[in-house]
């Protein structure tokens, strides 16, 4: 699929852990800079506030881990297929070895691959959930990220469970798995469509950035799609539109903001709230 | 003589130069009628070695040919009777997709296609083979009718890719595509995919969600075109070549991933030089393969479709291996 830019490096810190894993391109230190207001933050503050900035409310980097604590009720995930294992059926190689980038890649952000699934509950209602982390191979969907999803929504189909998945991908279909990766859209979409006929409430979370393969199968297909403030949202990457096409792109374009205006999301919703309009959302629908 | 010769087809047509140049010099006699053969029957050999043997990144270059056959010659080749429909009944018609009612062998079918357009007009207008959201939704549209009124949907894929551009985001790009991939995966009617030349990631999927898949010989399908692989994982675009080894995107791969279904064989030397005798295979591939779908119930249609795709993916399930401690 299309691909885009790494998003502006950001701060990115398990919350609650105490190793400092050095990610790349992530500042260590007691202050940070805002790339949303530009001012020296007070990294614990920013923490606090869930990954954002306590002056301007820009939202940065979250993993799926801490994503996890962030919208799940405490000590309720529990995971599911967390044995999947990515192959390397291309025998894939570009500069690296797709073999050794994969466990790099397992040691660097410490999951094995780029999303997790399971269940447990938001304010005491039982969901089944997914959440994709934009650190790993840029959050990209090859064959373990679309079993692990698809198996998640037949599960929340036999358990009649509501299914929240949060997205954060900026390399779409994994390039590493050549076709495989690109199945994997069809696959999910097609589970997704047997969910909707058995009457489950689906609600897609995008964040920053969610591109070309994902945006264009299971995150666009939420009953509800929920977009963080300002995130990069879109099917073909920037630069790939404007080398093609030859002019700038407009302020704002592919923004959470910008989808909203054209229609395709429902919400925008800030990640303080995001618990809380889950929850409702969920009562809504009657789930 | 045809349009393009491609740098490794050289040979080829050096060869066939030599053979219209002995024929127009040389008498009846039986030498040199003999030479004449043994000449024709060299040609032959040339041409199933060099066609034989395509590397990916030729197949490309064949795939992208600008005489290969496209929908509109599939159509007027294969089909008895075409009746376009224009529209996605919201926003336009767009002329990278076509779609409408045909006549297989007197099957009654809906069919749907990419077209790249034969010149430069054509080209311009219908994008290359980029389709925009309008011409998703036009398939998507013309498919729910087939559906209501129990045509078997063909489609034809042929496209670099979905269109980059600031109208295609603006008018949901992305979530048409998953729409699309959405609504072929639970359609009450076959449906065939044929990848006639480019299978360009989700553009290409985003009408490739059928009962069964097959792919043109020297066709390609690709999560990522290789140009834009290269300039990802090596950093710059003349990479092609190696990234189009690497992506394991043509047909006898696709094979064997389990991602197609069968391989309809090209004429030799390439679809590009036998439009009729391609459209012949074409026909008889899509006429069989619809005879055996029609067997199935609508329910049995969906299940097959929704399996048939459920199943793609290789990964493994190891249940002890924690990540990150060896090395
Ligand atoms: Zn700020």
């Amino acid at each position: 699929m299309s691909k885009v830019l790494p998003a502006p490096s950001e701060p990115s810190q398990s919350s609650g852990s105490k190793n400092k894993i050095r990610r790349k391109g992530i500042p260590e230190g007691l202050w940070l800079r805002c790339p949303g207001c530009n001012e020296a933050i007070f990294r614990k503050e920013m923490l606090r506030a869930l990954n954002t900035c306590p002056e301007c409310d820009h939202h940065f980097y979250v993993s799926a881990k801490d994503r996890i604590k962030q919208v799940l009720d405490d000590g309720t995930f529990v995971e599911w297929d967390s044995e999947l294992h990515p192959a390397d059926p291309l025998e894939f190689s570009d500069q690296k070895k797709y073999s050794d980038r994969i466990h790099s890649e397992q040691k660097r952000t410490g999951l094995r691959e780029a999303a997790l699934t399971g269940t447990g509950m938001v304010r005491a209602r039982r969901v089944a959930f997914g959440v994709t982390d934009s650190a790993f191979i840029m959050g990209s969907m090859g064959s373990v990220v679309g079993e692990k999803l698809t198996r998640l929504i037949e599960r929340a189909i036999e358990q009649n469970l509501p299914l929240i998945i949060v997205s954060g991908s900026g390399g779409g279909a994994r390039m590493h798995e050549g076709i495989l990766s690109l199945m994997q859209m069809a696959k999910v979409s097609a589970a997704l469509a047997k969910y909707d006929a058995a009457g489950g409430l689906f609600i897609s979370v995008l964040t920053n950035p969610t591109m070309g393969g994902v945006a264009a199968s299971f995150a666009s297909l939420g009953d509800l799609v929920f977009a963080e403030p300002k995130a990069l949202i879109g099917f073909a990457g920037p630069r790939t539109i404007k080398a093609t096409i030859g002019v700038e792109l407009p302020e704002g374009f592919q923004t959470s903001e910008f989808l909203l205006e054209h229609g395709y999301i429902d919400r925008i919703v800030t990640r303080e709230k995001l618990k809380s309009e889950i929850a409702r959302a969920i009562d809504y629908c009657g789930k | 003589m045809p349009d393009q010769v491609l740098d490794f087809e050289q040979p080829i047509f050096d060869l066939k130069d030599q053979i219209v140049e002995f024929e127009s010099a040389s008498d009846d006699s039986a030498g040199s009628t003999e030479k004449l053969r043994e000449m024709k029957r060299q040609l032959t050999e040339l041409t199933k070695t060099i066609y034989g043997n395509l590397t990916p990144w030729q197949t490309v270059k064949v795939a992208r040919h600008s005489d290969r056959p496209y929908t509109v010659d599939y159509l007027s080749l294969v089909f008895e009777e075409f009746v376009e429909l224009h529209g996605d009944k919201f926003f336009g018609d767009d002329r990278a997709v076509r779609a409408g009612f045909a006549k297989l062998d007197g099957i009654k079918v809906m069919v749907i296609g990419h077209q790249k357009g034969r010149n430069l007009k054509e080209r311009q207008e219908s994008y290359f083979g980029c389709a925009h959201p309008e011409g998703y939704r036009k398939a998507m549209l013309k498919m729910r009718m087939a559906e209501k009124y129990g045509l078997p949907v063909i489609c034809f894929i042929d496209t670099p890719g979905a269109y980059p551009g600031i109208g295609a985001e603006e008018r949901g790009q992305a979530q048409v595509i998953a729409e699309s991939m959405f609504e072929m995966s639970r359609l009450k009617t076959p449906i065939v995919c044929v990848v006639i030349g480019e299978g360009g990631s989700g553009g290409a999927l985003g009408i490739g969600v059928g009962n069964k898949v097959a792919m043109l010989e020297h066709s390609y399908y690709s999560v990522i075109s290789p140009e834009g692989c290269a300039g990802i994982l090596w950093k710059n675009g003349r990479h092609a070549e190696k990234a189009a080894d690497a992506l394991k995107f043509t047909a006898s791969y696709l094979k064997n991933f389990g991602v197609i279904d069968d391989v309809i064989e090209e004429p030799l030397g390439g679809a590009h030089c036998d439009h009729h005798s391609t459209a012949a295979r074409m026909k008889s591939y899509l006429v069989k393969t619809l005879k055996s779908l029609a067997e199935l119930s609508e329910e049995e249609l969906v299940r097959d479709r929704y399996e048939r795709f459920r199943k793609i993916g290789v990964f493994t399930e190891e249940a002890t291996i924690n990540p990150g401690t060896s090395d």
